[in-house]
């Protein structure tokens, strides 16, 4: 037979100040825990939200992105007549070619120069990417040196707003827009007319990457014919949504590795002092234990009683940091993606995975600290608990 | 609970089945000695004595004799270095550790000097601990709860926590706690110690009147002149031997 919940939970009650401080540290190690794992969910998020699992791009091999990439007007002119590529409305290849680069422009907040995405795209990457909305302003004009910036851009950068002229490849671009994508890696680009720009830029014939929406199912055949052509072979096609992944990875695994470093050795701290307070508990209850034990309690429903207590500490402190972690959500952080180079604007993210990650770390937590004077108090001798003789 | 230690209760509690003379504890030859580092010190010495059913004795001598580790033993909180303890013809002694818990539960009510009540519990839950390990339904540990502190005149004190209740108030929820189980022995350790005169004169009126009453069969231990003049009988030690 258990011993009553209502008895653990008053003992808790009646040591008031030792158990808030116990809770309070384990919740703090949840919110770290929760946070670096909230940060690099939000990184994977906005990378992931980047692409569509209907979508291909080419950028060329062991070129880890868009920005080393260089692929020639030819190329990609042949891989724009596979059958595999959809027809879009008006009955012709669904596939865009884009320039990709960087520009420095200065940031809002320190005054200092940031990588700002620059990325040269035609019609179809409208209709390739539905997701991208104008929320204020119109869409720039084609063979115009006019521009529009993704919503983080505006917020982040000085003399992003609608109306500025800011200034690169020897030109200036009036911005007419300002779209958004709802937190995905678009909203930190600028994105213009790719003919203009590969003129500009002095880009001749040389593009960085080409998307075109297909079939996931047809997705093999055309990796198939690209690696069997040798004049198309050195050209990598991925799923646009993994490709876009996988430019996130390196961050993310960096703020996880970091993150989780840090939440151990917290939680070193957060488990001794749940140790500390469980054993003075015991210590203080010592004859309580000789009674309960007389009576005719067993040792293994001490052990469960105090090891419960610890638990049940240790769920508040989770809930608790859980709580205090999901008020990070209305943050977003802008840093250099290592992927990337760019600037890239994320958010932190609750999701069910952080939710569940963070209980199992809290019942990690709570055994830890609740064993071992769980143990001690179950074999404490029944004489010896009622002489206060331990 | 197994269903050897099942049967061992159930033979221990049949009152039908006490052999004719009538006798609830026999202790046999019974020794006990404790170990500090290398050292053996004896505290009970080949005791013998039987102790009949509806008995109220008090045990009395020096700090030290051994009077309190023989309480112990027939409570079956501690085990004998050699000899045996029948207690309703049932040898205790040979009891494994959760047999002895289970018979605990069902045949012994413990009252202790300093009362050991769960402070963070009120006198009704104080009461119901030892029933939370029987097989009552709510409502029947309810009603036993209800009667028990009826019998110690605490109805009205059900929701009051120890913190709230005199010393003489707290002993009295302890002995409720006790009887609540209807157990074969009341084992008192020093009942009065920690008690004013007049709240020591009515516990012990208290432990008469179950004796009395309800035919409780009570060992006390006690320093307590007085305590040990209400019992029927008293037995002193000194020096781990009956003198």
């Amino acid at each position: 037979m258990l011993i009553p919940i209502n008895y653990t939970i008053r003992s808790l009650l009646s040591r008031k100040l030792t158990t808030f401080l116990t809770v309070f540290g384990i919740s703090l190690v949840v919110f770290v825990f929760a946070a670096s794992l909230m940060l690099s969910y939000g990184i994977e998020k906005a990378m992931t939200d980047t692409g569509s699992e209907n979508n291909v791009i080419l950028t060329r091999k062991a070129s880890q992105g868009e920005l080393a990439s260089q692929i020639s007007r030819d190329a990609l002119n042949e891989i724009a007549n596979f059958p595999e590529i959809e027809k879009s409305k008006d009955g012709t290849p669904f596939f865009t070619m884009e320039l990709y680069t960087l520009i420095n422009l200065y940031k809002k907040a320190t005054n200092s120069m940031g990588n700002v995405t620059i990325r040269g795209v035609a019609e179809k990457s409208f209709e390739l990417r539905p997701q991208v909305k104008l929320i204020k302003g119109r869409k720039f004009s084609y063979g115009k040196n006019e521009i529009i910036v993704g919503s983080n851009i505006e917020e982040r950068f000085k003399s992003c707003k609608i109306g500025s002229v800011i200034k690169f490849a020897n030109t200036n671009w009036t911005i007419v827009g300002i779209f958004s994508t709802d937190g995905s890696g678009f909203d930190s680009e600028i994105w213009g007319d790719v003919n203009l720009f590969m003129t500009l830029f002095n880009r001749g014939t040389i593009y960085s990457s080409m998307t075109f929406k297909t079939n996931p199912k047809n997705f093999e055949i055309v990796k198939q014919k690209i690696a069997k052509d040798k004049r198309l072979n050195y050209i990598e096609p991925k799923i646009e949504k993994h490709f876009y992944k996988e430019q996130s990875e390196m961050m993310s695994s960096f703020i996880s590795v970091l993150g989780t470093s840090i939440t151990i050795i917290f939680s070193i701290g957060a488990v001794i002092g749940a140790i500390i307070t469980m054993y003075s508990s015991i210590a203080n209850r010592v004859v309580e234990i000789g009674t309960l034990r007389a009576l005719g309690f067993k040792r293994r429903s001490i052990l469960i009683a105090f090891l419960f207590e610890c638990m049940l500490i240790s769920f508040i402190g989770c809930f608790i940091g859980i709580f205090a972690a999901s008020f990070l959500q209305v943050i977003t952080i802008s840093t250099t993606n290592f992927g990337t180079f760019s600037e890239l604007a994320f958010s932190f993210e609750l999701t069910l995975d952080v939710i569940k990650y963070s209980i199992i770390f809290s019942v990690i937590m709570g055994f830890i600290g609740g064993v071992f004077p769980a143990v001690r108090a179950s074999f404490l001798s029944i004489i010896n608990a009622l002489r206060m003789d331990v | 609970m197994n269903a050897n230690s099942d049967n061992l209760i159930q033979q221990s509690q049949n009152v039908e089945n006490v052999e004719s003379n009538n006798t609830i504890v026999s202790i046999q030859s019974l020794s006990k000695s404790y170990w500090r580092e290398k050292f053996e010190i004896p505290v009970l010495k080949n005791i013998s004595f039987d102790i009949p059913k509806g008995e109220f004795l008090a045990l009395m001598g020096p700090s030290g004799s051994g009077k309190t580790t023989l309480l112990n033993l027939i409570a079956g909180i501690d085990k004998p270095s050699d000899g045996k303890i029948f207690v309703n013809n049932v040898d205790i002694s040979l009891m494994g550790e959760s047999q002895l818990a289970n018979w605990r539960t069902n045949c012994i009510g413990f009252i202790f000097q300093f009362y050991n009540l769960i402070p963070v519990l009120n006198a009704y839950e104080n009461v119901e601990l030892p029933l939370l390990l029987t097989k009552l339904s709510k409502k029947e540990r309810r009603e036993r709860v209800e009667l028990v502190l009826n019998i110690v005149g605490l109805s009205d004190r059900m929701d009051h926590s120890p913190k709230q209740l005199s010393g003489g108030q707290q002993q009295r929820v302890a002995i409720a706690r006790a009887i609540v189980t209807d157990p074969l022995l009341i084992v008192a350790d020093e009942p009065t110690g920690d008690l004013d005169k007049h709240s020591a004169e009515e516990i012990m009126l208290l432990l008469q009147e179950l004796n009395a009453e309800l035919n409780k069969t009570i060992i006390m231990v006690t320093h307590d002149p007085r305590a040990a003049e209400k019992a029927h009988s008293i037995r002193h030690f000194d020096k781990g031997e009956l003198s």
